[in-house]
This record gives C-alpha cells, structure tokens and sequence, in this order.
C-alpha cells in the first residue's frame, strides 16, 4: 500500500519535472538566441542556483528545528530563556551581504555593458508602438513595414523604441526623439493614444519600455536563422493581449533579397481581376484615410500616405496581422474587415460596414500584395 | 438603543446632538469609539472585501485555466484584475492589519483607548467610505481599468469613468490611513503604561509603530500623483501629456515612490504577528529582540530608497538602474536578518504546532521564496526579462499571500479566543492551513515557471502555440483549493459562535499584556493600568528563572493556575474609569467625503452638499458636549 503511494508519487513528481522542462514554450526566456538575451540569461542561472542553495539550507533548517525541537508528550520542562546571541547576529548578517555583494559585481557590469552601443556596425530600426500593433521603419533601407520584423544574424540591432498615437509622428524620419509631431505634421500623425508600451522579444533580448516623449534603445541580436515571437509587456489598454509580434531573422543574404522585396512598389493586379476590383474599393473607399500602398495613387494622383494604420504595402509577404492577433489568410483578412472591433476589443479600425462583395474583392487584392 | 435629539445648548455643552450613550447591540456598532470594536470593524470589512477580491482572482484564473479562451471579454477581465489588486492592497491587507493594530496596540501596552478615540473611529468610516465609493463603481460607468498602478498616460485617456473612480477613491483610503496613522504612532509614543519603555515593547508594537510612520511620510506622495491624475482626467490639465510638457514616467516615480514602502507597509505587520505566535509557541523569547526591532526599522527606511526598481525596464539609465539594483539588494540584508532569528526563536524550543503556530512557520517557509525570488528581480539584466511577466506575480504574491496573509491568519487563529473569548477548532484550522499551503504553492509556484518562459502579466488570453497550458491550468486548480480552504476557516468562524463564551484570559500561555486581561477584554482594557517591568511582562509574572537556569513556574501548581496574575473585570466592574463616550461625528462626517467625490464626478452642487456634511460633521465633533 505505501509502496503504491511513493511510486504514484514518484511517477507524479516525474510527470511534473517533465512537463516543465518540455521544450514546448516558445517566447522563453530561458532559451536565449542571441548574445543580449544570453547576456540576461548567464546572470539569472547563477543567481537562481545560489538562491536555491539558499533556499534548500534555510527551509532544510526550518524542517530540522521543526521536527527536532517538536513538543513531545509528557515534556512538561520549559525550554531554557535564550534571548540571543550578538555573534550569530553579526555573522547572519554579514554573510548574505558578502553573497549579495559577489552578486551586485557582474549585475552592475551587465547594466553597463548592455547600455552601451557597440563600437562595430549595427544596423538601425526604429520602433513604433501603436494602440495595438508595432510598426518596423529602417531608416538606411527606408522600408516601413508592421509585425513582422526582418533582421540580419549576427550583427548587434540597435532599436530606438517610440510611443506614438493622436498628436504624435509616425514614419521612417519621425522618431529620432519620439516627441510628439509639430502642428502641421510632417509625415503624418498616428492614431490612438500614444501610451506605454513595453518591447520584449525573449529569446533575442531583455524588455524595454516604450515611453511617450522618450526615444529608448535597445540592443538584439540572433545567432541563427529563426523565427522569434515577443509581445508588449506594459499594459497598454484594452487589447494588450493581442500586441503581439514576430522577428524573423535571416541569413544577411537572405536579409538583403528581403529589403530588396520591401523596398520595391506593391505589384498592380491583372485588369479585370476580383483583386483589381478590390485595389478600387481600396482607392476609392476610406482605407487610404489611414493606409498608404507604395506605388499607388489616390483618385487625385497623389500617392497615398501612411496616417495612423499600419503601411500595406508588403501585407502578404508577413506571416501576421492585426498585432499578429492571427496568421494572414483569407479567413481571417475577410472576419478582420468585415467587423474589426468584433475581432479586436478597442480597434482603432472602425466597422465600415463592408458588403460581402466588397470583402470578398479587398481580401482578394490585399492577398496579392507580397 | 441611542437615542438621537437636538439640544440647543445647556446640560452638557453647547452641541449639534446630544452625546448618544449605547455601548452595545446593533446601533452602538455606528457611534463606538471603542478600539477594539474598531478593529472588529475593520476585520469584518475587510474579510467582505477578502471574499470580492478573492472571487475576482478566481475570475482571473478560470480565464485563465485553458489557452485562447473569452469567458471574460478584454475590457472586463481589465476590471476584474485591476480591482483585484485595488481590493487586496487597500482594502483587505491593509485594513486587515489595521484589525490587528487597532485591537492589539491599546492592549499590549497596557493602554485603555488610542489617543484619538473618535478620530480612530473617524478612520474607518472613511475607509468603508471609500471602499464602498470604489466599488459603486461597477454601477456608475465601469470599474477601474487600468491596473491599480494606474500608468499614466493610458489611465488618463481611457474614457470609462473607472479611473476617476480610482483617483479618488484611494485620496479616500489615503485620508482613512494618514488618519489613523498619526493617531496610533501616537498611542504608540505617548500612552504607554508605566515602565514599558520603547524596548518593553512587543515586537507587534514596533512593527506596528514603523507601519504608521511609513503611512504618514508615503501616502501623500501618492496623494500628489492621484490629485495630479484627477485633475489630468477631469479638468484637462496635463500633468503625464508629453505633448504638452508633462511626463508619464513622473507618475510612476510618485506612484512607486508610495507603491514600495507600501509593500513594506503591507508585510510589517504579519512580520510583528509571526514575531508574537513564534515565541509563544516554541516557549522561549523571540530571539535578538533588538535585532528583529533594528531590521524592521532598517526595512522602513531603506523602503524609501527602492522605488525605482519597479521601473529597470522604463529606461532611466545604467546608472540610476546600478544605484536602485544595489539598494535593493541591501534590504535583502535585513530582511534576511528577521528569518534567522525567527528560526532561532524556534531552536531548542519546545514547539507546539497549534494551528497559528502553523500559519507563522508557514509565513517563514513561504516568505523566503518571495524574499530569494526578490533578490533575482534586483539582478537588472534579468530583471529585464523577469519584469512585467508572471515571474513577478509569482514573487509577490509569495510575499504578500505567502507572506501577508499567511501572517494574519495565524493571526486570527492566535488571537481570536482573546477577541471573541471562544477558540476556534483546532482540528478545522489545520485543515485549513494545510489545504491553503498546498493551494497556495500550487497557484503561484507555477507563475515562477510561466513567468520566466514568457508569459507577460495582465493578459487577457495567451495562444495554445506559446506552450503554457500546462502550468496555467495548475494554477487554476490551485486558486480554487485556495478558495476550499477560506471557506473552511468561514465555517470554523461561524461554527465557533455556536460555543459557550468562556475562554480564559491566557490559553496559550503566552507572554505579552494582552493576555492578562479577560477574554474578551472589558471595555476599559485594564481594571488597573498594567506597571511594566521587562519585556514578556506577562511570562515574567508566570515564571522565573531559579540559580541554575531553570524556568519555573512563578504560583505553585503550575501554569494552569495563574487566575490572580489576571486582571479580572468581576471584582470591580470599572466603575469610575473615565471612558470616551461614543459619538455620532465619525460616522456623519465620513459621508461627506464619497458625496462629495461623485459630486466631483457627476454634479456639482452634490459636491458642495458633501463640503456641507463634512464640515458639519467636523462643527458637531468639535463642539460635542461630553458623555456625562
């Protein structure tokens, strides 16, 4: 019977340790991809396993008093008056201060060493945290784009993170300091409220917050090829669950055919297409109050500028949307226009009420954009 | 029953009304000035708000439990998280410490009432006040939303009402606490018994002391902040607006520069309730008095000076990170200091495991892990990634549920037959601890691993593709045997009412002055004020020490027998002790301060009709005729 129970136990104890170390969580923290990650990483496991040192010799002596010095019964002798020990005291002082002070030396050197910009080359992306989705701009390859973030492996990623939303700038020049836009608002302004954000890809880097009114900078980096998911981390409103993200990194090669893709105008849809059908909804409707298609032309002639929602103008080629709230496909695209709010507690994309028909056609074309 | 008439002046003063003179059955509860009615009141209110803000967690984790799921939509679940932290930081640990300060403090230094009777009170109808003005509420436009850190700017520009609710609500609480603070440091100060010097005092007292003094020097910094955001959300100013010179990140300074000794204000307590039942039930002193005495003070200052590791990830700086990561290790230190003296409090002891001797050494277990977890937080570079995830609500809540509320249970087991002069079940209570300890480990033990493997905090819903269902759905199932194990300690509670009155003053052989009066304590505490002679008075009357170190009994016949030691109420019946007479202002005053809160919100004129009640409140008070 006892020996039942211990091996239950045991199995049981086993199940657990197995389901924790699993390799199924995939935005850990624990399994770092980069040197900036590692960086974090290489400070916690010491630091855990000295606290669970800690631990095991603290609780282990609260167990052994507890058992050894247990009321018996029959014992009827007062335990004699101790009132302390001034040598005890120094010493329990003293020691958890010397460990604490062996910890502060390398954590006090990683702040340093993770605040400073490397000295080598790094390449630029600025940052924009929107109410709920994040804006990419790289300002030496002048590409815009949302979600899914490119990066070449092996060299240091210096982000410069900014809050934006009504009264603030967005777009590759703009956020050099993150203040909000002047009056007449050069390139335009974003909507939402431009509240705090938090920027955290796990495996490639530590958090950073993205303040209103501050340009904050983080460094990260990917050994390999891969893909990394991260999400906002502050509370940032009602959808703050759904401000998610997905950092692709390439080979530099592959890193470089992809800016080339991006920097290219979007592809026109054969004439007479259910996709061309939708690039006139999406001219002609309210889409281009908020989105810009690079290489398109409002019924004016002018090209269409970028105010608020994220830029289109590569939307197939991402594998997300919507804050990476769901995968790009049809299904979804078509659910999104018919009634965004529905989909995305707070969205700052109303419901226009779309006809079938003219979902149908903008789903279509917004598929061909790759 | 109180009678309520108008007097126009004569008899004994010139007064709005007449001094009602109740001192029991239902109406007595509105107009008592008694400290140990209070602190009931507090327990009570707190506990109801203990059960919401317990429900509201189990909310949390059943949306929680699976992945992808929406039994609360976004912008409820951001109400119920938001409340749940508003409800247990200010209107259950809070308060529930205030129970315990308010009974204990008068009794334990041999004192017949705080300094300021109907200010104390004054305080808690204003914490009830404000407590009830938050939580309408969920009837008034929606709840608070924003986190009950509130980050400007998303606390300003959210258009539900909730966060006006928020700002002020807490200048309510805030008022409720500064009150009483300032009343009992000076109890504490000022109305000591004769020969009970700051180093005759029970560590309870200390920790107590230190508690009124953090209150005192830290709420109002949050008072500025929750003014400034009032004023953000209702007049337009633009305190945390970048675009119009503010800063958001001036919130969090003030915010967190409340917020950590806040912590400390929450944990103190339970610390001076553990450093009470550890001794009582191993038989020996608390080891290093001073030593517990000096950390807890040392805690309350270096408090001050930590605020800003809440904030590694916001962007200030290597070197300010640098400084608040090495502070923060520093209260490590002391912290550390309280743990191996409580240990060695127990060692060589002879310790009987009642069942809030549990509680306490279950405090100790559990408060080691909030405290070592805390130390990782203060390793900046991993704090970067800890920050903001479930690592940190795993930290917490282990000083705070592992901590705090472990502390005041065993509490509550230690001092109820005192308080309500019946024992609650022993057998029960066990129950109860054990079911909490395992409940309790399996909820947040788990938020360690969640946390570090990338689930951020107040998220409404995570994917099945990030691999956590494992451990949430183990945590849910720990909540709700966490909420098994309250509702047993609520059936030990009710069920100890259906016993005869009848405890005696001292069951537990214990070593502090409370115990030497009846249980429950009359109403003026001491038939004669206590004259104090050492630390442990009451152990010191119990027993001595013969020439070779042996501990002796002080009465022939052992400790069973000590009924003269006990101040007894029968003799003399307190005739002749001047009492403060109950009074009709606490109570009335209190309701200015929520009218004029929705005035505030809604109406004007409701506004000025709450000036008037307060102020009239404060004419009565001031010009109140004496009892006699």
């Amino acid at each position: 019977m006892r020996k039942k129970t211990r091996l239950l136990l045991g199995a049981g104890a086993l199940l657990l340790i197995a389901a924790a170390c699993a390799p199924n969580a995939t935005q850990s923290s624990l399994d770092p991809q980069g040197p900036y990650a590692r960086k974090s990483y290489d400070l916690f496991v010491p630091v855990f396993w000295v606290a669970v040192t800690i631990f095991v010799l603290v609780e282990g002596a609260l167990l052994l008093i507890a058992i050894k010095y247990r009321h018996r019964k029959g014992r009827d002798k007062i335990p004699p008056q101790i009132h302390g020990n001034t040598r005890l005291e120094i010493a329990w002082t003293i020691l958890p201060a010397l460990i604490l002070a062996g910890v502060a030396v390398p954590t006090v050197t990683t702040i340093f060493d993770l605040a400073r910009k490397p000295a080598g080359e790094v390449m630029n992306v600025h940052v924009l945290g929107h109410q709920w989705w994040w804006e990419f701009d790289y300002p030496d390859q002048q590409i815009i784009t949302a979600n899914e973030m490119h990066i070449p492996t092996g060299i240091p990623i210096y982000v410069t993170l900014c809050s934006v939303g009504s009264g603030y700038q967005q777009g590759i020049g703009a956020p050099s300091d993150c203040q909000p836009g002047p009056p007449d608002g050069q390139p335009p302004a974003a909507v939402g409220n431009a509240v705090i954000h938090s920027f955290w890809v796990p495996e490639l880097a530590g958090t950073q917050d993205v303040v209103p009114g501050r340009a904050n900078t983080l460094l990260l980096q990917a050994d390999h090829p891969g893909t990394y998911t991260g999400q906002c981390k502050e509370f940032c409103g009602l959808s703050h669950a759904y401000m998610k993200f997905t950092v692709v990194s390439q080979t530099p090669d592959d890193f470089a055919a992809w800016v080339r893709g991006q920097q290219a105008d979007a592809t026109a849809p054969t004439t007479g297409s259910l996709a061309a059908t939708g690039m006139n909804e999406f001219v002609n409707g309210a889409c281009i109050a908020c989105h810009a298609i690079q290489g398109v032309e409002d019924p004016n002639g002018n090209p269409l500028v970028q105010n608020g929602g994220p830029n289109l103008t590569h939307f197939a080629s991402r594998s997300c949307f919507a804050g990476c709230m769901m995968p790009t496909n049809e299904e979804n695209l078509k659910k999104w226009l018919d009634d965004p709010p529905a989909v995305k507690a707070g969205s700052w994309m109303p419901d226009y009420g779309l006809t079938p028909q003219q979902i149908d056609a903008l789903a279509a074309y917004l598929l061909t954009l790759t | 029953m109180a009678s309520v008439s108008v007097r126009a002046g004569g008899g004994g003063g010139r007064g709005l009304l007449a001094r009602p003179t109740a001192t029991d059955g239902f109406w007595s509860w509105f107009t008592t000035v008694d400290h140990k009615k209070i602190g009931i009141l507090y327990g009570i209110t707190s506990f109801a708000f203990f059960i919401v803000g317990g429900s509201e967690a189990l909310l949390i984790r059943l949306q929680l439990a699976r992945p992808d799921q929406n039994i609360l939509k976004p912008s409820v679940y951001n109400e119920i998280f938001t409340m749940h932290g508003i409800t247990m930081v200010f209107l259950v640990v809070m308060p529930l410490s205030a129970a315990f300060i308010n009974y204990l403090v008068p009794l334990m230094i041999g004192a017949r009432d705080v300094a300021f009777p109907r200010l104390n009170a004054f305080s808690y109808w204003v914490f009830l006040a404000g407590g009830l003005f938050i939580y309408s509420s969920w009837f008034l436009g929606g709840a608070p939303n924003g986190g009950w850190f509130g980050y400007a700017p998303n606390s300003v520009v959210d258009p539900s009402r909730g966060m006006t609710f928020y700002a002020i609500g807490l200048i309510i609480t805030g008022i409720a606490s500064t009150v009483s603070a300032v009343n009992l440091a000076v109890t504490i100060l000022n109305m000591r018994a004769p020969g009970m010097t700051l180093f005759r005092m029970p560590v309870f007292v200390w920790m107590s002391l230190v508690v009124q003094l953090l209150l005192a020097f830290s709420l109002p910094i949050i008072t500025v902040g929750l003014v400034e955001l009032l004023f953000d959300r209702r007049f337009g100013t633009h305190f945390f607006d970048p675009a119009a010179g503010g800063d958001p990140v001036l919130w969090q300074h003030l915010f967190w520069l409340f917020g950590h000794p806040e912590v400390y204000i929450l944990v103190l307590p339970a610390m001076g309730i553990v450093s009470e039942i550890l001794p009582v039930f191993s038989r020996k002193p608390l080891f290093g008095y001073q030593f517990v005495v000096f950390s807890g003070i040392a805690i309350g200052f270096i408090g001050f000076g930590v605020w800003a590791h809440h904030m590694f990830a916001v962007g200030l700086g290597p070197v300010a990170n640098t400084a608040f990561g090495i502070s923060t290790m520093i209260i490590g230190v002391p912290t550390g200091v309280k743990i191996f003296n409580w240990l060695g409090t127990m060692w060589k002891g002879d310790i009987r495991f009642t069942t809030p001797m549990l509680f306490a050494v279950g405090f100790v277990a559990m408060f080691v892990i909030g405290g070592l977890s805390g130390v990782t937080h203060a390793v900046v570079p991993a704090d970067y990634q800890q920050t903001d995830t479930y690592y940190i609500v795993a930290h917490f809540h282990y000083v705070l549920f592992g901590g705090a509320i472990f502390g005041l249970f065993g509490g509550m087991y230690y001092w109820w037959p005192k308080v309500f002069g019946r024992m609650l079940n022993e057998k029960v209570g066990k129950l109860h601890f054990w079911m909490m300890l395992i409940g309790f480990n399996l909820t947040f033990g788990p938020m360690h691993i969640l946390g570090l493997q990338g689930m951020p905090r107040r998220i409404q819903s995570y994917p099945a593709s990030l691999g956590l269902d494992f451990w949430n759905l183990v945590s849910s199932i720990g909540a709700f045997t966490i909420a098994l194990s309250v509702l047993i300690f609520i059936v030990n509670a009710v069920s100890s009412f259906r016993k005869p009155k009848g405890m005696e003053a001292d069951p537990w052989d214990a070593r502090t002055l409370e115990w030497s009066t009846s249980s429950p304590p009359p109403e003026y505490n001491f038939e004669e004020v206590p004259v104090v002679h050492s630390l442990d008075e009451l152990w010191r009357r119990k027993y001595a020490e013969t020439e070779g170190g042996r501990v002796v009994p002080v009465v022939a016949g052992g400790s069973g027998t000590q009924e003269h030691l006990v101040e007894s109420p029968r003799h003399g019946g307190g005739h002749g002790i001047h009492l403060p007479g109950p009074s009709y202002f606490p109570v009335l005053a209190s309701i200015g301060f929520p009218v004029l809160g929705y005035g505030i919100i809604f109406s004007w004129p409701l506004a000025v009709a709450g000036v008037v009640v307060l102020l009239t409140g404060l004419y009565g008070w001031a010009l109140e005729p004496s009892a006699e």
